[in-house]
């Protein structure tokens, strides 16, 4: 048995449902806990993890998935840049699919654009590196998981000399949107099971501001079903208790005071600023720009282009979805209009979208 | 055809290439139903009973641990042949190469086909080759069409699965694309994962000379993985399937590569794979049989035919929760056969 299968084990798993089954079972009233991961969103569907729990337990997914928040003027300037002859465009897959008002990357390498698909930011440093006579913009798409190692390809570039690699810059930090999602009145989360990876970077001290300002129970978990199962376990635990801490499930991994070098990296070529989610609207200090002494490397600055004005399919909930409001059923598009295959929305795109993970293994 | 324009996805193996299949292709070319298209087609000409088929091979590396674009060639045309039931008899290679292509480099393909048509018991009697200029194609592509010989008094195919039924695997899922993936210039994942390509027609006669008619479908689950392979036969048979994850052979290695790229290895290409569906009285016999067999030494029971509920493929999680399987719109890895 290796480390993985460890955490899959049946018996273990049945084990921590109980447990969970116990800790709720004199409690009255519904407990709704948010993931805010894509990668814990996908788990649970994969899992199977809503059809173990009891009843009173209810999991939504909130914005959690990097392709599913970037608003749609962002592909369009994607797109735009797609269109330029010099221009190479670099990415992680699942924003290849994205539509955005009038085409998507998909659209455009099938009429000839330059779209290559990376599995690594210094893989597009490379590229750049192999064509001096093209611009290589890499989409600079994701949370603090990714972004160091953007910061870090941005580095390289610099230290290569390359004048023709460029970030477009959307990344989105969390714990922002956390505060913003619980000061929703219409939303009522009782616990956030903090991500995994994010968590490593920023630390699980990143959520006690939340904690404190808005008295909600956070419990950074891993992605394992074991993991799950215990820090739905924890948070439960603290909705009966009464209490609103900051707990580590995942402490093999995620550290009080997460990665600094990490953070260092990251604050060197980035700065703090206002972003925009897409359905949620701009959250003041929840994303990144690119700081002024690397505006070279900043497409949106150094790169001159016309993008079209953004026009957001009428009846797509991808809005109401990423704040946990409704569920993929819900909204009339699923399943008819919205598919893997012709998705209206970013949530039907990626892999880790909430109408994506729905669709593939919820019916 | 929702788009105007042939994209990537319609490649894929998954429902975007379902589409472009029974929206165009199909009614163009021959109108065949649902029902009827399997691995290859079944002819009767003169008394004698035939199975015809063929296939495309663009993959990219043409080199990959575990065998090369020539041998994936014949596996592949042989396997859709061999899933029919029938005998493997004779194979055509059409070649298009790219000028610039190192004569060694085509000399070692032509190789590895001939001793994959040795290995496999089928002979390759014609061919074609075209020349094109540099840039308008990659390296090589090889077409190859089989025909087997159908000497079993029934048929198999995707619409034969039945409740009660068991479904068989004869190995670990992944390997082929995970190790063509892996050996991807500017993918630096240094692995041991071998390619699984290899011929799968004795494995297939060693099952019928056993089993006979008491295995109702037979696949090999080529692009889109096993999970498209079996949602393809649910909705050909009009049954469902539930799968037990903790039964799937998956090798570790396999599984992290697929951890770290963020897919799922129930959806990616083996080229060396079965899946059967057996009577559930034969299925011990069955598992028997494969695992004494140089190809299914790590076969398995992986699921059973549950119900009628038409078209629904179900996945029991290793921790003992339920969940729908469906088919993928496109992928991101094209080009891996």
């Amino acid at each position: 048995m290796n480390l993985t299968s460890a955490f899959r084990d049946p018996q273990l798993a049945a084990g921590a449902l109980e447990a969970i089954a116990r800790t709720v079972a004199d409690y009255q009233g519904r407990i709704t806990l948010m993931e805010v991961c894509g990668t814990h969103t996908m788990a649970i569907y994969q899992h199977g993890i809503r059809t173990l729990l009891p009843p009173q337990i209810r999991l939504i997914s909130g914005p959690g998935c990097p392709v599913c928040v970037t608003p749609v003027d962002y592909v369009d300037h994607a797109v735009a840049l797609a269109r330029l002859p010099a221009v190479i465009i670099t990415t992680f897959g699942d924003m290849v699919r994205v539509p955005g008002s009038s085409s998507s990357l998909m659209r455009e390498q099938a009429l000839g654009a330059d779209v290559r698909i990376v599995y690594s930011p210094l893989d597009a440093v490379a590229v750049a590196a192999r064509n001096p006579g093209r611009k290589v913009v890499f989409l600079g798409v994701g949370f603090e998981t990714t972004t160091p190692t953007i910061a870090g390809a941005v580095v390289q570039a610099q230290k290569q000399g390359l004048d023709n690699f460029f970030v477009l810059a959307s990344h989105k930090t969390m714990p922002a949107p956390m505060a913003a999602l619980t000061a929703d009145p219409e939303l009522q989360v009782d616990g956030y099971i903090c991500p995994a990876h994010v968590s490593a970077i920023i630390g699980s001290d990143a959520y006690r501001p939340v904690v404190e300002q808005c008295r909600v129970p956070c419990v950074v978990t891993g992605f394992e079903p074991l993991d799950m199962l215990k820090g739905i376990q924890m948070l439960a635990t603290q909705v009966v208790e009464g209490r609103a801490e900051v707990e580590n499930e995942y402490s093999r991994v995620v550290k009080p005071q997460g990665n600094p070098k990490a953070r260092e990296l990251l604050y060197t070529v980035f700065e703090p600023a206002d972003a925009r989610w897409r359905g949620i609207g701009v959250i003041p200090g929840s994303g990144l720009s690119i700081r002024s002494e690397f505006a070279g490397f900043d497409a949106a600055r150094a790169i001159e282009v016309e993008v079209e004005e953004p026009i957001e399919h009428q009846g797509c909930l991808c809005g109401e979805i990423l704040k946990g409001k409704v569920r993929p059923g819900d909204c009339p598009l699923f399943r008819t209009v919205c598919t893997p295959e012709d998705p209206v929305g970013a949530c039907m795109v990626s892999s880790e979208g909430t109408c994506a993970a729905e669709y593939k293994y919820g019916g | 055809m929702k788009s105007d324009v042939i994209l990537l996805g319609h490649g894929s193996g998954g429902r975007l290439s379902h589409q472009l299949l029974d929206d165009l292709i199909i009614p163009t070319l021959s109108g065949v139903t649902p029902q009827e298209q399997n691995d290859a087609a079944l002819l009767s000409v003169g008394g004698a009973r035939l199975a015809f088929t063929t296939d495309s091979y663009v993959v990219d590396p043409i080199f990959f641990p575990g065998g090369d674009i020539g041998d994936l060639a014949i596996n592949g045309t042989v396997n859709d042949l061999a899933m029919s039931g029938a005998r493997p008899v004779a194979i055509s290679v059409g070649l298009i190469l790219e000028e610039g292509l190192p004569v060694a480099d085509l000399q070692r393909i032509l190789q590895s086909m001939n001793r994959a048509a040795d290995a496999a018991g089928v002979q390759i009697v014609t061919g074609d080759t075209k020349v094109v200029p540099r840039g308008k194609a990659d390296k090589i592509f090889i077409n190859t069409a089989g025909i087997g010989v159908v000497e079993r008094a029934y048929e198999i195919s995707g619409s034969g699965a039945r409740v009660g039924d068991k479904v068989l695997l004869n190995g670990t899922i992944g390997d082929h694309g995970m190790a063509v993936l892996a050996s991807r210039e500017g993918l630096e994942l240094s692995s041991d994962i071998q390619s699984d390509s290899a011929p799968l027609n004795g494995l297939i006669a060693a099952l019928l000379d056993a089993l006979g008619d008491s295995v109702h479908a037979l696949r090999d689950p080529t692009r889109g993985g096993v999970a498209t392979t079996l949602k393809e036969i649910v909705q050909q048979s009009a049954v469902d399937i539930s799968l037990e994850e903790a039964a799937i052979p998956v090798l570790p290695t396999v599984r992290g590569a697929c951890n770290i790229l963020g897919l799922d290895p129930m959806f990616v290409a083996n080229e060396g794979k079965l899946l059967a569906i057996v009577a559930p009285e034969v299925a011990g016999q069955a598992l028997q049989v494969m695992q004494g067999h140089p190809a299914g030494a790590a076969a398995a029971i992986i699921g059973e035919v549950t119900g009628e509920e038409a078209g629904k493929l179900y996945m029991r999680t290793a921790i003992g929760g339920r969940r729908a399987i469906e088919m993928l719109a496109g992928e991101q890895l094209p080009r891996i056969c």
